[in-house]
């Protein structure tokens, strides 16, 4: 049986059983649709929030970018792990305790304003939709690579299946589906790692693999690396030219926002009690550190593997025949290009362009001493893609890789549709506009507004290469999540003084300049006759991916300092805060319950 | 009576809320300080200075900005799960 097959198989099977979970997994009412009754237990929602989490950038470029940034990788691994030390001390317990269905339920009751609603109600949807575009878009790029199935053709078959079990299930559905995808993201990615650190190191864990010796010689895999970038005029591995200022502010941006998201904040929703929140986000970290910390071993590896195997090597081309070719290099003594790097070539992942016209391929960097150009790009996505041919595991691996970054991309695209069905269906028709509105008929709406939202998310992945803020995805999610949603939200339950004048101060401080700052530094006002800024404009040398830090101090300064210049929020809103902070003394407290009574 | 002035009544029978709440903060504290130390500290602060030592061959500062921290997130949830629990023991609160 060949790759394709393979990949065929396992796709078919995974999906197969996604959809027998969403059947299995219908949900009854609005309960069950926002937040799983409640009823989730910890550890397997420690393992659906992983899943939730880790997406298609996680599993597929991550390590890549790692490879390729050395030491500044480091910000993506800290800023989206430590994100959960913060929701498990400082949120998760108490908006569990709080004991409704979403983020802006959370802002609009304990602010008693529509206003405060409204907005973390559009901050939620700008933030989901800019994150889900880039999963479906992920989904569409694997199906036409791997499947030879057409880009929009693939975006339609990730809709169909999200939208079966989004539609029925709701976040019953979705929750058990993450957790079968997290077995299948997390068997794919660990297995061509650990043949990879056997090859390169002869330790089978890759987390020891990367602190180990190179299998046969007696230096460090590390100092290997730094030695080999650095003789080829790269800067070395282990460290970074970038600012402390500036990697600090991105790491907090990064950490923050991940506590700020509401994709992730809702899954805590779903335990039974405060303890479960903080227990489960313990759980979650595990399970995302099983694969975080084997990601940056797989990009030292690749960096490492990618050069020693393809750098002077002779180029064999497409039109050639492989295998006669490289028996006829290395008869004159010569090495050939690796097999891996011919096939991968025409997924266009891999490029050569013989600058110098002398055949052989050169991997340069800027400070070459040989003074020689580069010749080869390689594509972040590689370092896990073609992992398992470079450590020459056989064909069932690689279709299995495909299926794990499929896995990656719809189980956090599917947490993401919960979030924007629940704040149209809930936030914007039950709370807002139809306050009457029954379980049943809002039950119905969630249904039509995930099935819209499934829609709109496909359309959105069809069109993210004509979207340009859907590449910055990092800086706007995380940037707009930390400036904007975590000062209120931590405010709120740590301040009872923090009243509603303060919270839309507070949000739209957060809001608006990290908005126009990342986008005028990644996007550019063009429109308006506005050049697009340039690195040497940036505010204190912060890029837009850590402005969200910046503005986020800004935005807390500006809701203390206006919550203090006005009036004390009403009495029970300051009863009910002392309430989340006690688990199991939440009772129902006029204006902040009015609208929806607390969960038992 | 008003819903205020319930709760007042029944939130003053329960002393030992208020002393839980001090001793949630008091751990929160000590627990983020942890966090800031080996994340922002030992892994981009002084980074620099800890290179200086190896761990396996890897820059001690390098890993734990690529590694170290991620354990100890790991192990702080935890201690902070096994504290808070023993605190709701202590006062009695059902959790």
């Amino acid at each position: 049986m060949d790759e394709q097959m393979w990949t065929y198989l396992w796709v078919g099977l995974t999906f197969a059983t996604y959809i027998g979970i969403a059947i299995w997994a219908r949900a009854g009412s609005t309960n069950d649709f926002y937040v799983a009754g409640h009823g989730v237990h910890p550890v397997v929602n420690g393992m659906a929030t992983a899943a939730d989490w880790m997406s298609a950038a996680s599993f597929l470029s991550m390590a890549g970018l790692i490879a390729i940034l050395g030491y500044g990788g480091s910000v993506y691994l800290m800023g989206w792990t430590g994100g959960y030390v913060l929701l498990a001390l400082l949120l998760a317990p108490y908006l569990r305790e709080f004991g409704k269905f979403t983020v802006p339920d959370f802002v609009g009751d304990r602010y008693y304003s529509g206003i405060a609603r409204f907005v973390a109600v559009l901050c939620a949807l700008f933030v989901s939709f800019t994150y889900i575009a880039g999963q479906m878009s992920g989904v569409g790029i694997a199906f036409s690579r791997f499947l030879g199935v057409d880009f929009n053709t693939g975006i339609f078959v990730g809709m169909f299946i999200v939208f079966i079990y989004a539609v029925l299930g709701g976040m019953k559905g979705v929750t058990y589906t993450q957790v079968a995808q997290y077995v299948v993201l997390i068997f794919a990615y660990t297995v061509p790692a650990i043949f990879i650190s056997l090859m390169l190191t002869g330790n089978p864990i890759p987390q020891l693999g990367f602190i180990s010796d190179v299998k046969g010689e007696d230096i460090s895999m590390l100092a290997k690396l730094n030695e080999t970038v650095t003789a080829l005029g790269f800067n070395e591995y282990t460290s970074t030219k970038t600012s402390v200022l500036n990697v600090a502010c991105i790491t907090a941006a990064l950490m923050f926002g991940t506590a700020g998201l509401p994709h992730v904040i809702v899954r805590f929703f779903t335990v039974p009690r405060a303890s479960d929140a903080r227990l489960s986000a313990g759980w979650a970290l595990v399970f995302i550190a099983a694969l975080y910390t084997v990601a940056p071993a797989v990009g030292a590896f690749s960096r490492l593997n990618v050069i020693d195997t393809v750098n002077d090597t002779v180029y064999i081309g497409q039109d050639e025949d492989y295998a006669a070719r490289a028996a006829e290099i290395e008869a004159q003594g010569q090495t050939p290009s690796p097999e891996w790097f011919n096939r991968w070539e025409v997924t266009k992942l891999v490029g050569f362009n013989d600058v110098n016209d002398d055949g052989i391929m050169q991997i340069r960097g800027p400070n070459a001493p040989d003074g020689l150009a580069n010749e080869v790009t390689i594509n972040n996505d590689i370092a896990v893609l073609a992992s398992p041919e470079i450590a020459q595991l056989p064909g069932w691996v690689i279709g299995l890789v495909v299926a794990g970054g499929l896995a990656a991309a719809l189980s956090t695209a599917a947490g993401l549709l919960m979030v924007i069905a629940s704040a149209i269906s809930h936030d914007l028709c039950r709370r807002t506009f139809f306050k009457g509105m029954n379980d049943v008929t809002e039950l119905r709406i969630a249904r039509v507004a995930a099935a819209g939202a499934v829609v709109a998310a496909g359309f959105m992945g069809i069109y993210s290469a004509k979207l340009a803020f859907v590449a910055q995805v990092v800086a706007f999610a995380f940037g707009l999540a930390a400036a904007s949603l975590f000062p209120v939200i931590f405010l709120g339950i740590f301040w009872k003084r923090m009243n509603r004048e303060g919270a839309i101060a507070s949000m739209v401080t957060g809001l608006v300049p990290t908005f126009a700052y990342i986008w005028h530094f990644t996007v550019g006002f063009s429109y308006f006759g506005i050049d697009k800024g340039v690195e040497a404009d940036w505010l204190f040398g912060v890029s837009p991916q850590g402005i969200g830090f910046v503005f986020m101090i800004l935005a807390s300064i500006v809701g203390i300092v206006v919550s203090l210049v006005t009036k004390a929020p009403p009495q029970d809103i300051q009863d009910l805060v002392e309430d989340i902070r006690v688990p199991g003394t939440r009772r129902a407290h006029g204006i902040a319950d009015a609208g929806m009574a607390p969960a038992e | 009576m008003t819903d205020h002035d319930d709760y007042v009544a029944e939130s003053s029978r329960h002393p030992e809320w208020k002393a839980y709440w001090k001793a949630t903060v008091t751990l929160t504290l000590t627990l983020l300080v942890i966090w800031f130390a080996v994340s922002f500290g030992a892994g981009i602060l002084f980074r620099d200075a800890l290179d200086a030592l190896s761990i396996g061959g890897a820059p001690l500062g390098f890993w734990f900005a690529q590694q170290g921290s991620i354990y100890t997130f790991m192990v702080l949830i935890f201690v902070y799960c096994f504290r808070m629990n023993a605190l709701e023991r202590k006062y009695g609160i059902k959790g």
